[in-house]
């Protein structure tokens, strides 16, 4: 193997809630049982005719009253996803030891609290003022939910938020490994929250790509995404701050790159695709051999299965197992990349790889190795690929510390 | 730890500012501050259907950013990017939630995928086809200082370039009301691990619990300053526009702070 270029990162802590589940375990049932999350159930006054995966219990959700002005969906999701898995306490454990300056805080979202904004539009006085109570800086504004989560752990350390459509919360692996490497910090908080709200719901209506059916990553008869909402926390450490296990799960490498193509619509060949994943591949040193599961971006629209195909496929050929698992958490947006990484490393602590649900007809013009079915087989070392809108791509090399 | 960088190329657009050395003028006390509003910049790069297409965001982003890479005589083509900011297009965010809000909710396409934080990083990588990682960040009030930390570490962890684009524009409406930006804004600045005949100064940061500097680098310019999440970035521009060495303080996430030793290289 090639040599690293970046000292790998342990993901001491990691949880996930998307609409299979609240927290790991809830995940994994509903993965290695092949179930989705999506249903026509109806949200908010929503009046399209498509397949949502919601999380369920986040409209019950009380926060503490000094959060009190954080209070909008997406940062509910994410206090419901803090509370799963041990995460609140590992946290704590990482503030006590390095100190709360030493922890940084970097989350994607694509929408932060808009929600919020949307029925405030509803609701203006007469002077065409937002509802008294309307809390710009903590619901609305793009950097609320590491705001949120920096003052739910009282650190005191660096944070931001990255917002880049739907590679949002892949990218943010990036900034931790910078800070941490520059010595800067100890340790981070990343992932990403995405909630439900109209302006995705309505927008992606309005360029056709979202499908009135369940979606259906690399079906031939695939007609456009699904949307979920999600909220994915990891914990970053250098990898020698804790004891070792031989199924820890590690950051060996990001890629990033841009499409310099189009708004809207990837790039035909995959040509950013294929960068970021050889990026991601050449800072961890590995071959495309050395890889035994891409967990695909797979929106389930025509042309990103398309185009990503294309540059799986050019760059693996049709040996390596692939799938998208958007069929069963739908597409949760900025918060995708966190999500996707916390199922990949599911994917290498349980040793199976989840197979596409919904996907009946696979798109014989892709020339990859999708994965319709579950399979278990060890599973060592992942890539995890989310790219969005702006032509923004972000990939991930993850692994077993044994495959380091 | 602190983290060294040489300040290669810088692009400005603000209230009565077109570019860096007017802005640098009125810093160095050589021209007055007129108090003008900002200037919509005449949009040079991307083809003209997009260009007809983008938002005031974009423009001042991509006009800023050409302008340092101009300056620094660097290949944009080859760049990577970091774009901040306090929000998006803000009459485009403006004009969705009035829609949505509305009994028909048809928005534009357009519209949709112009709302993205992100739509400056990908306009900026058409009109110059670069594929180079590009980020964009929000933080709320602290978006220059954030973007900065981001860009040196970038430089730093890679060893290449990198261009930090910190611009701001303001809301429309409602949420205008909401959350007043003074006026619209950008900076951009291109910098580099190693040191060349365009280095204008060695930049050297760290975290720092010492208090942000509360005031503008001039009595006018505290307005803006305190108005405009970018303008956290002017007294760090009057140091390079005096060529003066010494420390600031960014505003950052308070208590901490961003400290920013300047260390002048060229002879004015």
């Amino acid at each position: 193997m090639p040599a690293p270029q970046t000292q790998p990162l342990h993901l001491s802590g990691f949880t996930l809630s998307s609409c299979l589940g609240h927290g790991l375990t809830a995940t994994r049932d509903a993965l290695q049982a092949a179930r989705t999350g999506l249903s026509s159930a109806p949200f908010e006054t929503v009046d399209l005719p498509a397949f949502i995966g919601q999380v369920s219990g986040v409209d019950d959700v009380v926060l503490p009253a000094d959060l009190s002005g954080f209070d909008c969906r997406n940062n509910r999701l994410g206090w419901l996803a803090l509370q799963q898995d041990g995460f609140v306490e590992q946290v704590r454990a990482a503030r006590a030891r390095y100190g709360a300056q030493r922890v940084g805080v970097f989350l994607g979202t694509s929408t932060s609290g808009i929600l919020q904004t949307e029925i405030g539009y509803r609701h203006l006085d007469a002077s065409g003022h937002l509802p008294a109570d309307f809390d710009y800086a903590r619901t609305h504004n793009t950097y609320s939910i590491a705001a949120f989560v920096r003052q739910v752990f009282d650190l005191h350390g660096p944070a931001v938020a990255v917002s880049t459509a739907c590679s949002s919360s892949a990218k943010v692996f990036g900034n931790a490994q910078r800070l941490i490497a520059a010595g800067l910090i100890d340790a981070a908080i990343v992932g990403g929250v995405d909630s439900l709200c109209l302006t995705t719901l309505y927008g992606f209506h309005s360029l056709q790509l979202l499908s009135t059916d369940l979606c259906r990553p690399y079906d031939a008869q695939r007609q456009g995404l699904s949307i979920g909402e999600a909220a994915a926390f990891a914990l970053l450490e250098r990898a020698d701050a804790n004891a070792a296990a031989g199924d820890d799960i590690m950051l060996a490498g990001v890629g990033e790159s841009a499409d310099a193509h189009h708004m809207s619509a990837p790039h035909p060949e995959g040509l950013g695709a294929r960068l970021a994943m050889q990026g991601a591949l050449t800072q961890a040193g590995w071959q495309t051999s050395d890889v035994d599961y891409i967990n695909l971006h797979g929106t389930a629209t025509p042309s990103n299965d398309a185009a990503e195909g294309k540059a799986v496929a050019g760059l693996f050929g049709n040996a390596t197992p692939c799938s998208s698992t958007k069929g069963a958490t739908g597409h949760t947006l900025g918060a995708a990349g966190g999500a996707e990484a916390v199922i990949s490393a599911l994917a290498m602590r349980h040793q199976f790889m989840p197979g596409g649900v919904n996907t009946q007809e696979l798109d014989p013009t892709i020339p990859v190795n999708y994965l319709i079915a579950n399979r278990e087989a060890p599973v060592r070392r992942v890539l995890s690929n989310s790219f969005g809108f702006g032509g923004t791509n972000c990939s991930l090399a993850l692994c077993r510390r044994e495959a380091l | 730890m602190r983290c060294n960088v040489f300040l290669q190329g810088i692009g400005a657009i603000g209230p009565g500012f077109d570019d860096w050395s007017q802005l640098a003028g009125m810093l160095s006390e050589a021209t007055p501050f007129s108090g003008e509003e900002t200037r919509p910049p005449t949009l040079q790069l991307l083809p003209p259907a997009e260009r007809r297409r983008v938002g005031m965001l974009v423009k001042l982003a991509l006009t800023s950013g050409a302008q340092a890479v101009a300056h620094a005589g660097s290949d944009a083509a080859r760049l990577p990017t970091v774009f901040s900011a306090s929000g998006g297009d803000g009459e485009n965010c403006h004009v969705l939630c009035e829609t949505l809000a509305s009994s028909d909710r048809s928005i534009s396409p357009t519209r949709f995928h112009n709302s993205v934080h992100n739509a400056a990083s990908g306009y900026w990588s058409i009109a110059t086809g670069s594929m180079a990682s590009s980020t964009s960040l929000c933080a709320h009030d602290a978006g220059f200082a954030a973007g900065l930390l981001e860009a040196v570490t970038q430089v730093q962890a890679t060893q290449q370039d990198c261009m930090l684009i910190a611009c701001d524009d303001h809301y429309g409406g409602a949420l205008g009301k909401a959350r007043p930006i003074a006026d619209r804004m950008a900076i951009a600045l291109v910098l580099s691990a190693t040191r060349n005949e365009h280095s204008l100064a060695e930049l050297s940061i760290d975290l720092s619990d010492h208090p942000a500097d509360e005031q503008a680098p001039l009595p006018a310019l505290q307005k803006i300053y305190k108005g405009i999440p970018t303008a956290r970035g002017l007294n760090l521009m009057s140091r390079l526009a005096r060529n003066e060495a010494g420390a600031v303080y960014l505003d950052y996430l308070p208590p901490l702070s961003l400290s920013v030793q300047v260390k002048p290289l060229q002879v004015s």
